[in-house]
């Protein structure tokens, strides 16, 4: 996995709440998922119009926010569908961070699997943060800081955020998931022994023909 | 004497290999669904890597989402069946995973499948990469979807990591009023308590209501848990469950039978058990549902009334409700019986069972469906279909102008190409009426299958009620 510690860049205010997976990303494109060009559908009930042509009123087709790196959005946000691709999407945008009061559980777990990171705030720190956010047609600077668990804003002010340290090392470090776990094979290796005298019909099944 | 401990802990605790840290443990998997949508993908990812299945025998796999439901249909019958259920198979069966193709009497949606050939046991914890594996928890298994990134773990280790969510009961109790199902007991639900309630919560359903459920209402149920924000949905297991998996082709025999329903029979939450949350729901306030909007937990009773966004308070449910009534079509102050329809989906991991073909047959039986309206039976597996059709139930559908077709995912999703058009308003037993979730600009309207059925006959949305009362006064 890639690694996340310091992030600067434009900040993307997206006050809408409830924004499920299958905006993100539509399940007609799924079929064809692809990590490295899933971006291009990526929020497009949103962002393109009927005729395929870009809506200029939304947020990431404005001059200004097209590079955003952060997006601060209502809450609820990636609820619904399971499908990974809503993360692929938003890091092929180029987002790596995203702010809102609360997540779906699955893609706020999906996130740290893609070095993207979510962050909790409360309701009325998004409402400050979308506020500066729009302003100055997105040319002003956020920053975020995974070491020190800090967002600083363009005016200068710093907010803490919430990360247990296991996630944390995760992004510093860029490490794998998979990786990590297949070091404890032994445990598991043990767990079935003892398992399988507990609880032998799970590992006998029986057969279906 | 120990803590009373709620079953959630008591599941948990059962798959702990190891605990990571605080609240995040090391779990161990004893059930593994795969499908077409993400499985191949997830196994070639794992083959590029270098690493193998640690335990194919503890998976299954099936096509569902990417299959074509028309009869007759072959994995060419749909754009990407071949490529999807085709790389499926190939994949699975390289690996050693049981599959259940398209010409396999187990095929079927993963959900559906799971608990009917008693693959999905209590006690067991079970993932899948898909939302709404919460299903399973039907059964009192622990059960939750997982990302595609985490399929590839479960694939390679056997294992999840995973966060102890909170706690939360919802208690129905009292009995269901006439034409009330499973499905309006969860909308009812969603409905009340808001599309985020769940979040961070595993929900244990209890009540006399919840009891007095077959096991596939309670599926049902447990399905639409992630429709508020929980992963994870249970019923602790019962006589219901018990004699609902009996003799099941993948569940114990014999003496491990008997073995398994002495720890199963311990598998329910203590009395004193503390959870975070509680919610009390009285099984008397709930109507039958249908939703008006983009989310589950836009829904009403079928006697009420489209909000209007001026009838809320606050600015952000005010524009949430302008822009739903603009996707549906719909104007606020305006009842919704008497809406027009363009189509009907019953089926699906929601209500493709036997019971909810049942229920639709019910109301369709004598009856024609609407000239302007195209209505879709897609039973939820080959073993639903089989049956069905042993009941006649086929017969009473087709008779009466529906389409009974192959099992699978379909409309509920839309990614065989099955979608709904722009504009078109459907009636669907599913899960989602998010935007675009049935196709492009598709306006779509939960609710059981006995309404679905009965909006299918009017030709417009309506109480289910008022059929049955025509039907008991003939
Ligand atoms: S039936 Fe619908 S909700 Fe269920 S698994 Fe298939 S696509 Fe998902």
């Amino acid at each position: 996995m890639e690694k996340l510690q310091l992030l600067q860049g434009v900040a993307a205010p997206l006050p809408r709440a409830n924004i499920d997976t299958d905006i993100i990303t539509p399940a007609k494109r799924l079929l064809d998922a692809n990590r490295e060009t899933m971006h291009q559908h990526t929020f497009e009930p949103l962002r393109f119009l009927a005729d395929g042509d870009e809506n200029p009123d939304f947020i990431l087709n404005k001059p200004g926010y097209r590079d955003a790196v952060i997006l601060i959005t209502g809450r609820n946000f990636g609820c619904g569908s399971s499908r990974e691709t809503a993360v692929w999407g938003l890091r092929g945008l180029g987002i790596r961070c995203v702010i809102a009061e609360s997540f779906g559980d699955i893609f706020f777990n999906n996130c740290f699997q893609n070095s993207l990171l979510p962050i909790r705030l409360p309701g009325e720190t998004i409402a400050e943060l979308l506020a500066e956010a729009g302003n100055d047609q997105g040319n002003m600077q956020f920053q975020v800081d995974v070491a020190n668990c800090t967002l600083t804003t363009p005016s200068g002010r710093t907010i803490t955020f919430d990360l247990t340290p296991d996630r944390q090392t995760a992004l510093l470090e860029g490490l794998d998931e998979v990786g990590q776990t297949l070091q404890e094979d032994a445990a598991t290796a043990a767990f079935q022994a003892r398992d399988r005298k507990a609880r032998p019909w799970i590992y006998d099944l029986g057969t279906v023909d | 004497m120990s803590q009373p401990t709620t079953l959630f802990h008591k599941l948990w605790q059962a798959h702990v290999v190891r605990s990571l840290g605080e609240d995040l443990d090391l779990l161990h998997v004893d059930r593994h669904l795969i499908h077409d949508l993400s499985g191949a993908r997830a196994l070639t990812d794992l083959q590029e890597r270098g690493l193998a299945v640690r335990n194919p025998e503890l998976c299954i796999a099936t096509p569902d989402h990417s299959i074509s439901s028309q009869p007759g249909r072959t994995l060419a019958s749909s754009p990407f069946g071949e490529r999807l259920g085709g790389g499926l198979r190939k994949m699975a069966e390289a690996a050693g995973i049981p599959f259940f193709g398209l010409d396999h009497p187990n095929q079927g949606i993963v959900h559906v499948v799971g608990p009917e050939t008693g693959f999905t046991l209590p006690g067991s914890l079970l993932v899948c990469g898909d939302s709404h594996t919460s299903t399973h928890g039907a059964l009192g298994a622990l059960a939750w979807g997982i990302g595609s990134s985490e399929v590839v773990h479960v694939l390679a280790t056997q294992t999840v990591r995973q966060r102890r969510p909170q706690t939360m009961r919802i208690t129905v109790d009292g009995e269901l009023g006439q034409g009330v199902e499973a499905k309006d007991v969860i909308l009812h639900i969603i409905g009340a308590l808001g599309v985020a309630a769940g979040t961070g919560h595993a929900v244990e359903y209890a009540g006399t209501t919840i009891a007095a459920l077959d096991l596939e209402g309670r599926m049902t149920i447990c399905n639409l848990s992630i429709e508020f924000g929980a992963r994870m949905g249970m019923i602790a297991p019962d006589e219901t469950t018990f004699a609902y998996l009996k003799d099941r082709p993948l569940a114990p025999k014999g003496g491990a039978w008997d073995q398994a329903l002495a720890q199963w029979r311990g598998l329910r939450s203590d009395e004193g058990a503390v959870f975070d949350r509680e919610v009390r729901i009285d099984a008397a306030d709930i109507a039958p549902q249908i939703t008006w909007g983009t989310s589950p937990g836009q829904t009403l009773a079928i006697t009420g009334t489209i909000p209007a966004p001026d009838s809320f308070v606050e600015a952000e449910q005010r524009n949430n409700t302008e822009l739903a009534l603009e996707y549906m079509g719909l104007s606020g102050g305006q009842p919704i019986a008497g809406t027009k329809v363009d189509r009907v989906f019953i089926g699906s991991c929601t209500n493709g069972r036997l019971p909810d073909l049942r229920r639709a047959a019910a109301v369709a039986q004598g009856r024609t469906v609407a000239s302007h309206v195209t209505a879709w039976i897609v039973p939820g597996s080959a073993q639903v279909k089989v049956a069905a059709e042993a009941e006649g139930l086929d017969k009473i559908f087709l008779d009466a102008g529906f389409e009974w077709r192959e099992p699978g995912c379909a409309q509920c999703v839309a990614t065989n190409g099955e979608t709904v058009a722009p504009g078109e308003r459907c009636v669907s037993t599913s899960n989602r009426n998010f935007v675009g979730r049935q196709g492009p600009k598709a306006r779509t309207h939960l609710a059981g299958p006995a309404m679905a059925a009965a909006a299918a006959i009017a030709g417009e949305i309506t109480d289910v009620r008022n059929l049955t009362a025509v039907a008991e006064d003939k």
